[in-house]
């Protein structure tokens, strides 16, 4: 055979692809250390994940404890052994610690793998594999306030609706509530899951109204619109003025404010107050649509939200060269865009917390049966939605709401509260629904809280009192 | 207690095979053959160690009795295979035995679990394709004229690809085998060292333009009728394989260059062309929403990986069966479920040093024909490891290849028993002409 190399480079070259091949390999190696690592977590918590319940035949699933240790659910052992999840609070708790019987839902689900992972010490679960016993799953400490839950709860009473309130400078949710409800113990649950599920059933107590129901906005959505306008024109927006007669005429269409309330003279400032909406609709017909699209997929809507759990996306469709029609609704929150009230939530949120959005979680640390923290939530930034400038003067508009405007019922409070009403449209000859959506102390946001009365009438009149217990379980206790 | 048996050994298994692995590279690192044999029979006894723990769990879980004779074969084969290889060959090299051998254990290992009748068939065919290909160094040792069949080996893998595709079984939308009796023959598998024999004896000859041009042509014959057979996954691999030898063979960038960028255009025209390949990079790129259908296989594997984390679940607590094929193209997200991430990290790794160590093997080569298979068949290797483990990790869309030596599957078995033996064959070959030269 020849022995003689006509190609000197040959060696030279399958060194440099052998290196080439390493460094794809490296690629992968990385990408698969970081799947495991990092992304699994997030992966594998998914109801079509079966192996996740092959872990409850070794671990009794945990408790899920509220931000003060009390019990939210927990799992009873009778003396034969069988296993009953145990809700204590009955409703209180139903959309957001969920049910683990028939599917899992709310924290019962986001929290799966930490309920069904044990981080006992090791000598008990040597002791508990040679006994044949199952091991203690980790605990769920939550973010939730039982005071705020159980106000929020009585406040919206038997009205269909939703109440959220959350830390603006965390993230942290501090009570969900959604009506109407069911009682998530299993042996309820299973009596009732038939009626539930069924077609004549329209009542979606199933739904978690507070992140999947959508909802006209109404007037909260001034928000989005005033923003629009400080931000095409920061230094005269406040310079606007409008006339309102109570109905606003322009050819064919006429907008009427609530109650036809002729508002009189108004600047933005008290147009947003009062949230009058021939001035709102209006103002609309003078802002750039394209860049008001565009603010509106800066606060998320038609997009995913840093949320962890199951949610609708809010929807915004109005571009540049929608019919009149079409900008005078949407301006003023009515017309085709939806919302649900997490997402108000968070934009109420961003507002009070200068400009920045921190992810909305639930979850705050897991324990292991002996109470030692395994594994700690942080809170988390998801980024700006809007700048600290723009954000102040939101917030200036927001405080008049309350001092001056539809927000009456927090005006005598001692702390000083900021907030936007609603009384959104959704159907002819039907109640509007009630919003409020806003925050207290106004110059140092502690709480933001977002209240939707479905069929409620006047948000200043039925859900900003709701808010305003809120405020004050929270901040006068 | 079976099951803190399953979770102290899952952690041993893991440290065994991560000092094999170590061993593995090390290895290299040693001048002098004494240290070095002392090296193989360190990874011998971690093998043999590994094979034990996980063949004990299996008894304790399955408490089948058929599982103790299984695995008595098993131990003896491999004894066998070892030591009758350093008999027959003076100058074998043990580390690819060893690596040939670790990789085997591991598919018995998880085959048994998944399925062992399957696993049966697999060790049946595995001592079957030991046997047969044991004469291959011999033949290159004493037979001159390899290199002088070009069109022969052209002529065999195109005729076998063209029968395929004309007769072929549809298997997940593409022609792979011939069933001939019970057999179910995937020529394909055979059809990959024929090529690389083709290209190799070719480039030998001469590698002026025309020689490249008339190579070329047939080479791409060879893709054609692949991808006619919609077996892209195969297309791939021997395009891969053709561009790097072709590269190597002329040192010629612009060919490599060349080649690359019309692979990239071929690869966007096959994803315009075939629905099955939209399917297969849409469950890559965002399973998630297709988790019912398309999306099914891989958001089965990542669950498996993912709940089995770098300490895997332990034998027998996963659940490895719910992931679809799961003995043939995504047996690295079984392994990687229930013997942990890192474990299946070292099985990769040690796949990377079979690939380095037929590289070394083709640089030491001096005859072109020669230099040319160790470099072809290495790429063929490492091109089906990373298109398996790729496609199991969601790295790259999924392709449908097999992990050799450690898949379920008797054409894959045989072809690669033939590839490594090929290497061994070259590598005895270079030891016994040093050993010639040193006695002068």
């Amino acid at each position: 055979m020849k022995k003689t190399n006509p190609n000197p480079h040959a060696n030279r070259n399958i060194m440099f692809l052998t290196y080439g091949v390493l460094a794809v390999f490296l690629g992968l190696m990385l990408y698969f250390g970081y799947f495991l690592q990092v992304k699994s977590e997030e992966v594998i918590n998914n109801s079509y994940n079966a192996r996740l319940d092959r872990f409850a035949d070794r671990i009794v699933r945990g408790h899920i404890l509220s931000n003060d240790g009390q019990v939210l659910a927990e799992t009873y052992v009778d003396e034969k052994g069988e296993e009953i999840r145990v809700y204590p609070f009955g409703n209180l708790f139903t959309h957001v610690v969920g049910h683990s019987t028939k599917g899992k839902t709310g924290l019962e689900s986001q929290g799966n793998f930490y309920l069904l992972t044990s981080h006992v010490n090791l000598a008990e679960q040597v002791i508990h594999e040679i006994s044949n016993q199952k091991n203690l799953g980790d605990d769920l400490v939550t973010t939730l306030d039982v005071g705020l839950q159980q106000v929020a709860y009585q406040a919206l009473g038997d009205r269909k609706g939703a109440v959220i309130a959350m830390e603006p400078d965390t993230g942290k949710i501090l009570a969900m509530v959604s009506k109407p409800d069911y009682d998530p113990n299993p042996l309820s649950l299973e009596a009732s899951w038939e009626y539930l599920v069924s077609g004549e059933n329209d009542q979606g107590q199933l739904l978690n109204r507070a992140t999947q129901g959508l909802y006209p906005p109404g007037s909260i959505f001034k928000i989005v619109t005033a923003l629009e306008a400080v931000r095409e024109n920061p230094s005269g927006y406040q310079d606007y003025t409008f006339d309102c007669s109570g109905v606003f005429h322009l050819e064919d269409y006429s907008i009427k404010c609530y109650h036809s309330t002729a508002h009189g003279a108004q600047n933005l400032g008290l147009a947003f107050a009062n949230s009058c909406n021939g001035a709102f609709a209006n103002l609309g017909l003078q802002l750039n649509l394209d860049s008001m699209y565009r603010l509106s997929e800066q606060l998320l809507f038609n997009s995913e939200l840093p949320l962890p759990m199951a949610y609708s996306k809010s929807s915004y469709n109005m571009k540049g060269g929608a019919s009149q029609w079409e900008i005078l609704q949407t301006s003023i929150g009515q017309g085709t865009t939806q919302v649900t009230p997490m997402h108000m939530a968070m934009i109420t949120s961003a507002i009070a917390n200068g400009g920045t959005l921190m992810k909305p979680y639930a979850m705050d640390h897991v324990q292991n049966a002996a109470g030692e923290e395994v594994k700690k939530f942080l809170p988390s930034s998801y980024g700006s939605l809007m700048t600290a400038e723009e954000s102040a003067q939101l917030n200036q508009l927001m405080v008049r709401v309350v001092t001056e405007g539809t927000g009456s019922a927090l005006r005598d409070a001692s702390y000083s509260a900021a907030g936007k009403t609603g009384s959104a449209e959704f159907e002819a000859g039907k109640e509007t629904h009630a919003w409020f959506t806003g925050y207290a102390p106004a110059e140092d946001p502690q709480l933001v809280v977002t209240v939707i009365v479905e069929e409620g009438g006047s948000g200043g009149k039925t859900a900003a009192p709701i808010a305003r217990k809120m405020f004050d379980q929270y901040l006068l206790r | 207690m079976t099951n803190i048996i399953i979770e102290t050994s899952k952690y041993l298994m893991i440290l065994l095979i991560a000092c094999y692995t170590f061993f593995n590279f090390r290895f290299f690192s040693f001048p002098d053959l004494e240290r070095k044999r002392m090296v193989c029979a360190r990874q011998n006894q971690a093998m043999f160690l590994i094979h034990l723990l996980a063949y004990l769990i299996i008894y304790l879980k399955s408490e089948d009795d058929r599982v103790l004779i299984f695995y008595a074969a098993q131990v003896v084969f491999f004894l066998a295979y070892i030591y009758l290889s350093r008999l027959l060959y003076r100058n074998v090299s043990r580390l690819l035995v060893n690596n040939a051998c670790m990789l085997l254990c591991v598919g018995f290992i998880m085959l048994t679990r998944i399925s062992f009748d399957k696993a049966v068939r697999q060790f049946a065919i595995a001592v079957a394709a030991a046997v047969i290909t044991w004469i291959i160094p011999y033949i290159m040792d004493h037979v001159w004229q390899l290199s002088l069949g070009a069109w022969l080996y052209a002529g065999i893998g195109l005729v076998l690809l063209a029968v395929v595709c004309v007769l072929g079984t549809t298997t997940f939308g593409a022609q792979l085998s011939l069933e001939i009796g019970a057999f179910s023959f995937q020529p394909s598998e055979f059809v990959k060292l024929t090529f690389v024999f083709f290209a190799a004896a070719m480039f030998y000859r001469s590698t002026d333009l025309r020689t490249v041009a008339v190579t070329t042509a047939a080479a791409a014959l060879h893709v054609l009728i692949l991808v006619m057979s919609k077996d892209l996954g195969s297309a791939l691999l021997f395009f891969v394989t053709y561009v790097f030898m072709l590269f190597i063979a002329t040192s010629n960038w612009f060919y490599l260059g060349g080649g690359l960028a019309a692979g990239g255009a071929a690869a966007f025209l096959a994803y315009t062309l075939f629905p099955h390949v939209q399917t297969r990079v849409a469950a890559w790129a965002d399973p998630w929403p297709y988790i019912d259908n398309k999306g099914y296989q891989i958001t089965q594997s990542l669950f498996a990986m993912g709940t089995g984390g770098w300490f895997g679940m332990g034998l027998y607590q996963g659940m490895p069966y719910k992931i679809p094929v799961v003995e043939k193209d995504f047996i690295f997200a079984a392994i990687s479920e229930e013997l942990g991430g890192i474990f299946a990290l070292c099985v990769l790794l040690i796949c990377i040093g079979c690939f380095l160590q037929f590289m070394m093997i083709a640089g030491k080569m001096q005859a072109v024909f020669f230099k040319l298979i160790a470099f072809g068949l290495g790429i063929v290797y490492i091109v089906q490891v990373f298109l398996t483990v790729g496609g199991v990790t969601k790295f790259i869309p999924s392709t449908g290849v097999t992990l050799p030596l450690v898949s379920y599957g008797g054409s894959s078995m045989l072809s690669t028993f033939a590839l490594f033996q090929i290497i061994q064959g070259l590598y005895i070959l270079k030891r016994n002409e040093e050993e010639e030269y040193e006695e002068d």
